[in-house]
């Protein structure tokens, strides 16, 4: 598995060749609190680099998606319409977003582990 | 942790899903200390509480408390909330947290005949044990607590601990809120979380609070009512006596009582995934005729529910409206009031859409 990186929007990628999976981190999940539905794109739409693409529902509030990259969707975790609650439980796993075929470039800005901790930490408090 | 009255109180300490439905099966114990707790004295006590809330005081015997309305003269709620007569010339009143200083100067500013006012809301704390099995979940060296009728209290103890037991709460089950001195709760509280954590128990969070208190179709104020809304409008005429004689606000809220209100606070459901957030719009027939004033998502009942003041008398339960979630219009059902009636064995609030 490629390594994880981050968005200063609470996004995760991993990187497999042209293959992106998106999902949101585990500070994102925290701060939302339960989530009990997500509004997802169908397969087949083109996404532009930090174009809204959907919304997370929890009991707080709701948030919306954004692309970390530029890219076609290739696969929406279905699972997700019967146990929106596997974001909460297992947000780098079975709380998977998308798969996105890249178009172009990953963008420079993604954040490793690191400069992410950092950003949450800022968040925190 | 948010910010919820000036007070640091946790969302959930675990899960809101899982706190909510500890409440509703077996017990949830949640620390609402974050509650104003006023004492009210003295031969003139009565009299006075009387004149302030728009429920008949009269009718209140020691060891027993009332839910009440304490309203403006043009019939704007100052605040909700509940007085326990002590003795016949003692009471606690316990207030919204964000209304505390509000609720002192307004009352202060009342204070008529002999009667005191004073705030003891840091020296004694307030937690509360509700759910079906609270009774029975109470931990070891607490008192008998099965003759306590709904909205009636006594001093006795818990978990060894001098408190005062009253059968009341905020979620629609049957249950405890507790007064204890500020220096012996923790006890009280670990005691419970101990005993009880193999039947179920956990402590429950905001979230959890809403989410039952709004099932049970138990208002907010500052969200569902605020000093705009009468107590006919929220729907909670049930809580004015208009015969008892005067107080403050009786000349306007007879005239609404007559005229008939206005505006209206109604509840509905929305499918699941389509969460009316406070604020949002209330349409019916291509027209904006309200707000939400309260909405989450109900893990219990499975979808979304909300309450919603709109600028019409009522609307019958079945009827199809929608509100705005997301930027676009959800369809919407206009549902009878409780959303969910629980143990709690007799209602506060009547059944009434």
């Amino acid at each position: 598995m490629a390594d994880r990186r981050y968005t200063k929007t609470h996004e995760w990628v991993v990187v497999d060749g042209k293959t992106v999976t998106v999902g949101i981190t585990d500070f994102a999940q925290s701060q939302l609190g339960d989530v009990v539905f997500l509004e997802l794109p169908s397969t087949g739409r083109k996404l532009a680099l930090r174009e809204s693409f959907g919304v997370v529902e929890s009991v707080k509030a709701a948030s919306d998606l954004y692309s970390p990259v530029a890219g076609r969707v290739t696969a929406v975790n279905d699972k997700l319409t019967v146990n929106p609650e596997l974001v909460n439980s297992d947000p780098y796993g079975d709380g998977w977003i998308l798969k996105l075929e890249l178009a172009g470039d990953l963008p420079p800005d993604l954040l490793d582990e690191a400069a992410y901790k950092q950003v949450t930490e800022a968040s925190a408090h | 942790m948010v910010d919820f009255g000036g007070w640091e109180l946790p969302q959930q300490y675990t899960s809101i899903r899982d706190e909510h439905f500890a409440v509703r099966k077996a017990a949830g114990l949640f620390d609402i200390s974050h509650m104003g707790r006023f004492v009210v004295e003295g031969a003139g006590a009565p009299a006075y509480l009387q004149r302030l809330l728009t429920n008949d005081l009269a009718a209140l015997r020691a060891g027993h408390a009332v839910y009440s309305q304490m309203c403006q003269e043009d019939g704007g709620i100052v605040d909700d909330l509940v007085v326990y007569r002590e003795t016949d010339d003692r009471y606690i009143v316990v207030v919204n947290a964000a209304n505390r200083e509000k609720d002192m100067a307004w009352m202060r500013e009342h204070l008529s005949g002999d009667a005191a006012l004073e705030d003891h809301s840091d020296e004694l704390s307030l937690i509360a044990f509700q759910g079906p099995q609270a009774h029975a979940l109470l931990p070891r060296g607490s008192s008998e607590t099965e003759d306590i009728p709904y909205f009636g209290f006594r001093p006795g103890k818990v978990a060894g601990v001098a408190s005062l037991i009253s059968r009341t709460g905020y979620t629609g089950e049957d249950g405890f809120e507790l007064f204890i001195a500020s220096d012996q709760v923790g006890k009280v509280w670990d005691a419970i979380l101990a005993e009880g954590e193999p039947a179920g128990v956990l402590p429950a969070g905001l979230g959890a609070r809403d989410a039952t208190r709004l099932e049970a179709a138990l208002r907010l104020y500052g969200n569902d009512m605020d000093e705009t809304v009468n107590p006919y409008e929220a729907g909670l005429g049930w809580t004015v006596k208009l015969s008892k004689g005067e107080f403050i606000g009786r000349g306007s809220l007879a005239a609404v009582k007559q005229e008939g209100p206005k505006r209206s606070l109604i509840g509905f459901k929305t499918a699941p995934g389509d969460i009316p957030r406070h604020g949002a719009a209330v349409i019916h027939g291509g027209r904006r005729v309200g707000a939400v004033t309260s909405g989450t998502h109900s893990f219990f009942l499975g979808h979304p529910i909300a309450l919603a003041m709109i600028e019409v008398p009522s609307f019958p339960v079945g009827e199809r409206i929608a509100v705005e979630v997301r930027g676009r219009e959800a369809p919407a059902e206009v549902v009878k009031l409780p959303f969910y009636r629980g143990s709690a064995r007799s209602a506060v609030a009547p059944a009434k859409s």
